[in-house]
């Protein structure tokens, strides 16, 4: 106590990590704290850091297509997808039809997988130690045994090809796909009953974290965490690749903006995507699996630069690419969600309470192997 | 030299889908904001920045992808070019237009050397502050050997030296 009786206080500089079990891998934060209020924050990454982009400069087109599956670990099919097409928009391969629908298939089941995953993270990070996830993970069990089934590997599934997939999907998987998507909405039913209305969580969240929505389309912030903010804006129907503008399914779109829409907001996509994997498992035609033209070994890709983009889990995944027409990408560039997403973090902070810090950063759902590259 | 802005505006909605536009340097940032906020453009999201090292050429690319949420079309790529000898590698800095180009732009600053003038805070963000090159460069010639850091062993140099290895030039320094 000071001679004029007032509690003389100075602000304290935490560093939030790398260790630190609630920021999702190697991921530190320096934080600057005013008693219990963040009053600035400064995210450190790099320490994933494996200069991703310029081992694929050496490699052969083909040749890093498993690696994308190490970018966001959680979700390998998608980084398939999404380097497969920007490759495919600058060779003009054309898709064969049921390649597309197996395609859909398997990202939509990756959506299911990954946002399942995030919100089971994101209650653990709220204090729900792991009964959420537990049950999150239970069902991604099933998933990641359908795509071991399907693909030979768990989590690197390496499945996507130029102009099709790997495999085909047989009677078999095609049924076990088919269970997998009829059990979600009763999971979905259970896991809200025990969570959504949950008085802890919605004390938590609500009002937490709020990012504005202009905020989030000047700092190019995509995906879920961008439509809890009220952008409406998802790559599946803006620029309708692959077959999504045969499906029938809606954009939810969020008002507040706080972490609790952004929780929300995954469990709605997960509903859109149970519409979108019933459709396509109705619908999938017979036919070949890979376009008959496209070739493995000595692929060239013509000329000159292309980008190509996806509406990943976490948000927009693009490619950019510059070829020199040889066998190896000149430039290969990955614009990963999670990393760009990131951006606007410290916003989200200023004047939160530490505590709530952790449920922001888990409720923007990022992957280190993709922010760090 | 780029086209008058009104006949930027005509070449973009003729070929939305697919349109590349260089331009100089000091221009960058009054073609950003007028792509930003023409009304019929209004490329508001500014999806990707990266760079691009045309060592044939002699200068470093800069690349960004504008995407518009209002009106729902692009991409508009919009590329700027600087030298790649380093003292001369920077251009103006488009994060006060469009927020999202804050880390990506010290990506680009990181692993290729490009210096954005009025960026908030460029400072290396995946490698490590102590690091000298810029390792997206092609003619960057990886140190044979990270462990040493941050003096290299005598057998090390030696190494180097025989096969013609490089150290890093931060390992040097310390040594002095």
């Amino acid at each position: 106590m000071s001679a004029t009786g007032i509690i003389q206080t100075q602000t304290l500089e935490v560093s939030l990590g790398p260790q630190h079990p609630s920021t999702h891998g190697v991921f530190r934060m320096d934080v600057v704290l005013d008693g219990e209020y963040v009053v600035k924050l400064k995210p450190v990454m790099g320490y994933l850091h494996r200069n991703h982009e310029q081992l694929a400069e050496k490699m052969t087109w083909l040749g890093s297509m498993p690696y994308t599956d190490r970018l966001d670990y959680f979700c390998s099919m998608t980084n398939n997808w999404a380097y497969a097409l920007a490759v495919e928009k600058m060779t003009g391969l054309k898709v064969p039809e049921r390649a597309e629908y197996i395609r859909v298939i398997m990202a939509e089941l990756t959506r299911l997988l990954n946002h399942s995953c995030a919100i089971g993270f994101l209650l653990s990070d709220c204090g729900a130690w792991f009964t959420p996830v537990l049950y999150a993970l239970r069902e991604r069990e099933w998933i990641l045994d359908f795509f071991e089934t399907v693909s030979g590997a768990r989590m690197m599934c390496n499945y996507m090809r130029f102009g099709g997939v790997r495999v085909d999907l047989d009677d078999a998987s095609l049924a076990m796909a088919r269970n997998i998507v009829a059990r979600w909405p009763a999971f979905l039913d259970e896991f809200e009953k025990l969570m959504t209305e949950n008085e802890v969580l919605l004390a938590r969240t609500q009002r937490v974290g709020i990012l504005s929505r202009n905020l989030a389309i000047n700092a190019s912030v995509s995906g879920p965490v961008a439509r809890a903010s009220g952008v409406e804006y998802d790559i599946r129907k803006v620029d309708k690749y692959g077959v999504y503008d045969r499906f029938d399914f809606g954009v939810p779109v969020g008002e507040a903006g706080d972490t609790f829409d952004r929780y929300m907001i995954r469990i709605l996509e997960m509903r859109e995507a149970v519409k979108i994997l019933e459709q396509a498992l109705r619908d999938i035609p017979a036919g070949p699996f890979i376009a008959p033209e496209a070739k493995l070994r000595n692929f060239k890709v013509p000329a000159g630069d292309g980008y190509g983009r996806i509406e990943a889990p976490k948000g927009e995944l693009g490619f950019y690419l510059v070829s020199e027409g040889g066998a190896k990408p000149y430039r290969y560039h990955v614009r990963p969600p999670s990393f760009i997403n990131l951006t606007i973090l410290e916003d989200m902070c200023l004047g939160q309470k530490v505590a709530d810090t952790v449920i922001i950063l888990g409720s923007v759902d990022i992957v280190l192997g993709e922010v760090d590259r | 030299m780029i086209p008058p802005l009104e006949q930027v505006r005509e070449m973009l909605s003729a070929g939305a889908a697919k349109s590349s536009l260089l331009v100089e340097r000091e221009e960058a940032v009054a073609v950003a904001q007028f792509l930003k906020t023409d009304p019929q453009l209004q490329l508001d999201f500014c999806s990707c920045v990266t760079a691009v090292d045309y060592i044939k050429q002699d200068c470093i690319e800069v690349v960004y992808h504008l995407y518009s949420v209002a009106l729902k079309h692009g991409p508009v790529a919009l590329k700027v070019r600087a030298p790649r000898a380093l003292e001369q590698c920077r251009m103006p800095s488009l994060t006060p237009v469009w927020r999202g180009c804050e880390y990506q732009e010290r990506e680009a600053f990181d692993l290729y050397g490009v210096k954005f003038d009025g960026h908030p805070d460029l400072r290396r963000i995946l490698m490590w502050d102590e690091f000298v090159d810029h390792p997206m460069r092609k003619d960057y010639v990886p140190p044979m050997d990270y462990e040493w850091e941050p003096t290299p062993h005598a057998e090390t140099l030696a190494r180097a030296k025989q096969t013609g290895g490089t150290v890093p030039a931060s390992a040097l320094e310390a040594k002095k």
